[in-house]
């Protein structure tokens, strides 16, 4: 049937590709085919080895088994380089740019065309003729630490235009974008598949599914679960493909009064890592039976906010309240025993320990107090009675208290801070990027879970880049750019629209502003 | 084909001490190729150790004196490295520890001569320990509030450590009535460390004892404490750690008391146990060598008084069969570096595998 809608010959077939890594098996007996001037949506949870097929694709993966057709032709993609050769690239989630070099040097990097002079001027003039062919704009003079994030894409995806690659992988391209930049993106794609180009989309959102690709491949648990054209389906059925079971999308979000005050921050600045401002001048409160949700995109100052109501980053200016304890540079535990629980955005790096168990990890929180322990002394039996309590509790599937949490999936790996943040004596729950790289049935239950902590009366700070959930669960959303929040309202107003542009830096005039100052009569 | 190295994902003890076992027979195999290759028998050779180091009570007795620096430089080491604190200066530590104990057991009694003479060992000891954790607390204090890079300091702080100790001894404390040789006084008699079993092994001291002991607390505190805990995940990722409400800068000090004053102790036992007066040859690399222990027990305290033995084992033996086999001393520095080199090389092995990859036979 699809032989009947394209009549080309195939850009790509992959034929019955295994990839096995120690104790998985990632892609089993894998057919997918690529037609030019398609735009092709590589859909599935995580853990379904959408990243593994692709990395096969782009040389960097050696297939176990199956063959690789390009054009007709069987085709051997045994580094980046091959690929490149036969006009197949990637641009991968995190991005592979030499910061210090400058956007033309970064294209050239790596080009070998038999030149001993390197023409910089050049190669500057070709990136801004493709800038202009597929609307990329970026200065090829520029370095790529002044860059933005949608910028540094774009860098990544001129790189490959200039190999003249035909087909183009992107691995969840719009995580870092707003959505006036995904939109930007999407007719970049279709300026190239316009021309004969094809694009794969590696990607867990339907909505992106929907809105870009001519066809979807859904992948679950490394096989190929169904091939569609997208006009022919919807996202339920999608959804229902990649799961293996119906999903719901509704989330019951009950009226709660909010009580009293729980968090509150005035004027906050404080430097990032690298000594640069992260937050210029913050003010904002929480109320008990509150979500606030926090839209940006990411890089804007979201984690130094985190950070410094936890205690992790000193503040250069301003206060910060925690119920009626001031935690403005106060050591972390402060901030804990004053009630806040914290799910970080970095789950391997900071919300877990990777080759301690998973007892370990949940008893983070509360190994200081009995039952857990007595003085100094560790109880084994409490530690391994409430490690089983909570992964029964919060449905973690791990083989014992005793294995070490990097065996776990994504899912439970988040499972397991989650369990441990909520079951900690709180009264403000801190919340970032809480369903990033979860697959649907995991970020629905995070979702129920942060809806019921709303219910219970704890506030919430709750930090995302996807607009949907902020919109879905919080009570008011504060846009934040650059360290500074562009403006507060309640979230039954925002729209899609205004929240991007603010989080594109424009201030969104009056309106804005009233309710913003109405927010702080509040 | 092509060989690929695959990173485990489980680690199995019982595959580790078989790795560490085969190691053991290939280096001692590797050492027959080279003894054989010189005319030497090596059958006769590793007899001739194992006899020089185990074979009566004089030989071990004289391996576990040499075994008990080793554990107690090894146990410190290996607490400070369970924080990933890189303490390379047990070293200077330990001759710190050699300092007060000798500070206090030349110049105490001269000048407090009606405090019982039963008081003055448990003052080394304290002073020992005390001397080797400040000397600790230097390179932990400029890591904890400066961020100053621990290994640098603690590897310069040894050499400072150790020529303080020369310039005493060849100096200010030397010996007037010791013919000219550098050293200082012998210490009074009620200042050594009593023997453990004199009959049963000659000239073993309390050391041993204290290091046992101290590696019964050590791996208590370790392994059923809260401290130990935190240490724990302060080691294998301080920002999990930082994040749960644990201070980096309070458990660095601490970590480096503890490492330090252990350092020190070993100090002082080797000083009242054996030589009882600070000369010449007091300082023979047992801060660093408790580097290596440390490592081959993988931070193990219960591991460090093994591989302490088993060093100990080696080196004596080593001794040994240059008299009974009249082999230069650079044989059995070859054969403990061949030993070296084969169980480090294979610990690789206990977190990788090796993979062969056909290919080429896949793709048309």
């Amino acid at each position: 049937m699809e032989h009947q809608l394209r009549r080309e010959t195939p850009l790509v077939e992959m034929q019955g590709v295994s990839k096995r890594f120690p104790g998985v098996l990632a892609n089993q007996n894998v057919d997918l085919v690529l037609f030019p001037g398609e735009i092709h949506a590589l859909l599935g949870e995580n853990g379904a080895g959408k990243s593994t097929l692709m990395n096969i694709l782009a040389g960097l993966y050696h297939p176990d088994e199956g063959t690789i057709r390009w054009r007709g032709k069987g085709v051997e993609l045994d580094s980046p380089r091959a690929a490149f050769e036969v006009g197949i690239g990637m641009v991968h989630q995190h991005f592979m740019l030499v910061q210090p070099l400058t956007v033309a040097e970064n294209v050239t990097l790596g080009l070998n065309d038999g030149r001993m002079i390197l023409d910089l001027e050049a190669v500057a003039e070709r990136i801004q003729l493709l800038g202009r062919r597929y609307k990329l704009r970026v200065d090829p003079n520029r370095p790529v630490w002044q860059l933005s994030v949608g910028e540094q894409q774009r860098v990544e995806i001129l790189k490959l235009l200039y190999r003249d690659v035909e087909l183009l992988i992107l691995d969840e391209p719009t995580a870092v974008l707003t959505p006036q930049e995904a939109e930007e993106l999407g007719e970049t794609l279709r300026q190239m598949t316009a021309e004969g180009k094809a694009v794969v989309l590696i990607t867990h959102k339907l909505d992106e599914v929907m809105r870009f690709s001519d066809r979807v491949t859904v992948l679950r648990d490394g096989r190929v679960a169904s091939v569609v054209e997208t006009s022919q389906t919807t996202k339920a059925e999608l959804a229902h493909e990649m799961v293996g079971r119906e999903v719901l999308f509704r989330l019951e979000r009950e009226e709660v009064q909010t009580g009293s005050l729980i968090l509150s921050l005035r004027n906050v600045h404080a430097l990032n890592k690298k000594g640069l401002p992260a937050l210029q001048g913050v003010s904002l409160d929480i109320r008990r039976g509150e979500i606030l949700g926090i839209a940006g995109v990411a890089g804007n100052g979201q984690q130094s906010l985190a950070e410094v109501i936890t205690g992790l980053r000193t503040v250069s200016e301003g206060q910060i309240w925690v119920g009626a304890t001031e935690v403005t540079n106060q050591p972390p535990l402060t901030a804990i025993e004053a009630g806040v629980s914290y799910i970080p955005a970095d789950r391997m790096g900071t919300g877990a320990v990777g080759t301690l168990s998973v007892a370990d990890n949940l008893m983070m929180k509360s190994y200081r107090r009995p039952p857990l322990s007595n003085g100094q002394l560790l109880s084994f039996d409490a530690i391994r009675g409430y490690a089983r309590y909570l992964m029964e509790s919060f449905r973690i599937a791990a083989p014992s208290p005793e294995t070490p949490v990097r065996l776990l999936s994504g899912g439970n790996l988040q499972k397991v801070i989650l369990a441990r943040e909520l079951d900690a004596e709180h009264s403000l729950l801190i919340a970032a990027y809480p369903s990033r790289g979860l697959d649907v049935g995991a970020t629905e239950m995070v979702r129920r879970h942060l809806l019921a902590q709303r219910r219970a009366g704890k506030a919430i700070l709750l930090i995302s880049e996807e607009l949907d959930e902020l919109l879905t669960l919080s009570d008011r959303i504060a846009v934040l750019y650059e360290g500074r929040i562009m403006g507060i309202f309640p979230a039954a107003e925002a729209n899609i629209e205004t929240l991007g542009l603010m989080m594109a830096g424009e201030a969104i005039g009056n309106q804005i502003d009233s309710l913003v100052k109405s927010n702080q009569q509040n | 084909m092509r060989l690929i190295l695959e990173k485990r994902l489980d680690i199995d003890p019982r595959r580790t001490l078989a790795i560490r076992a085969l190691a053991l027979v290939l280096a001692l195999v590797a050492g027959a190729i080279l003894l054989l290759s010189v005319g030497v028998n090596p059958f006769a050779t590793y007899w001739a150790m194992l006899v020089g180091a185990l074979g009566d009570k004089s030989a071990l007795g004289q391996t576990l004196l040499k075994a008990i620096p080793l554990m107690l430089t090894g146990l410190a080491v290996s607490v400070a490295f369970r924080m990933r604190f890189w303490n390379i200066g047990a070293e200077g530590q330990f001759a710190m520890g050699v300092f007060a104990t000798s500070l206090v057991a030349l110049f105490g009694p001269p000048a407090l001569p009606w405090l019982p003479q039963a008081l003055w060992l448990p003052l080394m000891m304290m002073a020992s320990i005390v001397a080797g954790a400040l000397w600790g607390l230097i390179p932990a204090a400029l890591k904890a509030y400066r961020d100053v890079n621990e290994i640098i300091i603690t590897l310069m702080l040894n050499y400072i450590a150790i020529g303080w100790l020369e310039y005493l001894f060849y100096g200010p404390w030397k010996n007037p009535e010791g013919f000219g040789f550098p050293g200082s006084a012998p210490f009074p008699p009620y200042t050594w460390l009593p023997m453990v079993a004199p009959d049963q092994l000659p000239r073993v001291h309390w050391g041993l004892i204290f290091a046992l002991l101290a590696t019964l607390i050590l791996w208590f505190v370790m392994s059923r404490t809260r401290w130990g805990y935190e240490i724990r995940l302060l080691g294998e990722n301080p920002n999990a750690a930082r994040y749960a409400g644990i201070s980096i800068v309070r458990n660095t000090l601490l970590i480096m008391v503890v490492s330090g004053g252990l350092a020190g102790l070993a100090g002082m036992v080797e000083i009242a146990g054996i030589a009882h007066r600070l000369q010449q040859g007091i300082m023979l690399g047992y801060g660093f060598t408790g580097i290596i222990v440390a490592w081959l027990a993988r931070l193990n305290p219960w591991g460090v008084i093994g591989v302490a033995f088993a060093l100990a084992v080696l080196l004596v033996g080593g001794n040994q069969i240059q008299i009974s086999m009249g082999l230069p001393a650079a044989v059995a520095l070859v054969l403990q570096g061949l030993l070296f080199f084969f169980v480090l090389g294979g610990d690789v092995f206990t977190q990788y595998r090796l993979r062969v990859v056909e290919e080429g036979k896949e793709l048309a």
